[in-house]
């Protein structure tokens, strides 16, 4: 427990210590709101009204979340500072956990951050704000496990192009947060309705918008996909483990 | 004393490639033992499976009495290592690095305060306590990296290469810590400077093509060679393909 308490800090502290991570974290997505906010107020459509928009932006900003701690796991591994703990007594579930119980908190403040924004700007802060920012907490497992599986698969430059690129990407197009999937319809969005991160920003709109009955048929899609891929994450990093090279 | 490590037989196979094949060793307790050999030697890979880092395919070895195989926690608990790269967490800084791994090995954090603030008198790193590991020379990033492999008060240390890339006042630094640990931990040394194996160890072994070839102290080997030099009788043995590994 010592030791997975002192590899939490650490862990904490190398994210919260290197400015790209806070810059892209907490900051991007509060600069996405506040120039969407200002589009809307420009147009005569409701496109990027707040309680819809929030929700979106909120899931956005989790994919980040996959980057830092994949970047995080894949620079301990290429440095050899992973060497240096697998031959310490720490056992398997010490990395994992150490790895991921310092992101929730991290995710939760992100999220409350970004409703903390849209508040500012005008979003009604109802009971219902707390129900969405728990509501994104199966997404930010999800993007934790991401994160988690990607470090121990590949190695930090090729982490960037795909978590920082790739999902950052993904996550933004198929989520539904720009524009609205029946707009598109198809197979665009039949495959968006099929991985998680619509699902997610459908979740947070219901609970924004008080259709308690609409949130879980959607988080349940999330809670699956989280699941999968945590134990997915769990398995590649214990056979990165106790692979022949770390 | 006894010995800090038995290696019996030890092998590793990657695929169809034998890296290190049935090596047999001892290393006394307090002994500094230089590992030498070319690139792909097997001295990394031998190291590895020491250290608990990589499973043995065959044999096993004893450290401290705890089986590399058999108990690899208990085993592992006996061990630092200070890995090719300086392995050191590149946002903490100097003090931070150090009580990390004192808590890693299980020290309360007032405890790991201590060890660390010892170690960084030790070691000379008291004046960059506050230096953010990255920000650090070659040089004091290597201190800082046998200092993280020494906080836990390890009986046997393993340092791979870890002198690489260090400037000539950096390395002879280095090597005026490591003679103060000499008689008081096991420490398994690898390197491609044969000045500093002169220097530094009580014995050498020598590995070509993943099998222990020769296994003495410098002037032994010498003799062993008829060579002028430690380098001629490292370039003679090293390179002597067809020679048995010694049992």
């Amino acid at each position: 427990m010592n030791a997975r308490n002192a590899f939490c800090i650490r862990n904490t502290k190398e994210m919260l210590r290197d400015p790209l991570n806070i810059a892209f974290g907490l900051g991007f997505p509060v600069v996405l709101l506040l120039l969407l906010t200002a589009i809307q107020r420009n147009i005569p459509v409701n496109l990027f009204e707040l309680d819809r928009l929030t929700p979106g932006i909120a899931v956005f900003g989790l994919s980040f979340i996959s980057l830092f701690s994949a970047t995080l796991i894949s620079k301990d591994r290429t440095t050899s500072f992973l060497m240096r703990l697998f031959a310490s007594p720490m056992r398997a579930a010490d990395y994992i956990l150490g790895y991921t119980l310092p992101l929730l908190p991290m995710a939760l403040l992100q999220t409350a951050l970004c409703y903390a924004t849209a508040a500012l700007l005008g979003l009604k802060l109802t009971p219902n704000v707390l129900l969405a920012i728990v509501v994104a907490l199966p997404a930010a497992l999800l993007f934790i496990g991401i994160g988690l599986l990607c470090g121990s698969v590949f190695n930090d430059k090729q982490v960037g192009g795909i978590c920082g690129a790739l999902l950052t990407n993904l996550s933004a197009w198929l989520s539904g947060t720009w524009f609205d999937l029946n707009l598109v319809g198809g197979a665009f969005k039949s495959i968006s309705y099929a991985l998680p991160f619509a699902r997610a920003v459908e979740a947070g709109r219901a609970a924004m918008a008080g259709d308690y009955g609409a949130i879980l048929p959607h988080l349940w899609w999330v809670i699956a996909y989280a699941l999968a891929v945590l134990v997915l994450a769990v398995f590649a990093f214990q056979k990165k483990m106790h692979r022949d090279n770390v | 004393m006894g010995n800090a490590i038995e290696a019996i037989q030890l092998t590793k196979n990657y695929g169809a490639k034998t890296a290190v094949s049935g090596l047999n060793l001892s290393v006394g307790e307090g002994e500094l033992f230089a590992l030498l050999g070319v690139n792909g030697a097997g001295k990394t890979t031998t190291i590895k499976m020491l250290a608990g880092l990589t499973l043995p395919t065959a044999g096993d070895a004893m450290l401290l009495g705890d089986s590399i195989r058999k108990d690899p926690q208990h085993a592992k608990a006996h061990n630092g290592i200070s890995p090719q790269e300086t392995a050191v967490a590149r946002n903490l800084n100097v003090g931070e690095n150090l009580a990390l791994m004192a808590r890693i090995y299980g020290a309360g954090a007032a405890q790991a305060r201590e060890k660390a603030v010892e170690i960084m008198e030790r070691l000379g790193l008291a004046e960059v306590a506050k230096a953010r590991a990255k920000t650090l020379s070659g040089g004091m990033q290597r201190r800082l990296s046998i200092g993280m492999a020494l906080i836990s008060e390890p009986k046997i240390l393993f340092l791979d290469e870890p002198t690489l890339g260090l400037d000539v006042i950096a390395r002879r630094e280095l090597w005026a810590v490591l003679r103060k640990l000499k008689g008081r931990v096991t420490i398994i040394l690898t390197t491609h400077y044969l000045e500093e194996v002169e220097a530094l160890s009580d014995r050498v072994g020598v590995m070509a093509k993943g099998k222990l070839v020769a296994i003495g102290t410098v002037q032994e080997l010498i003799a062993q060679t008829g060579a002028k030099s430690f380098e001629d009788a490292f370039i003679a043995l090293a390179t002597e393909t067809e020679t048995e590994a010694i049992a």
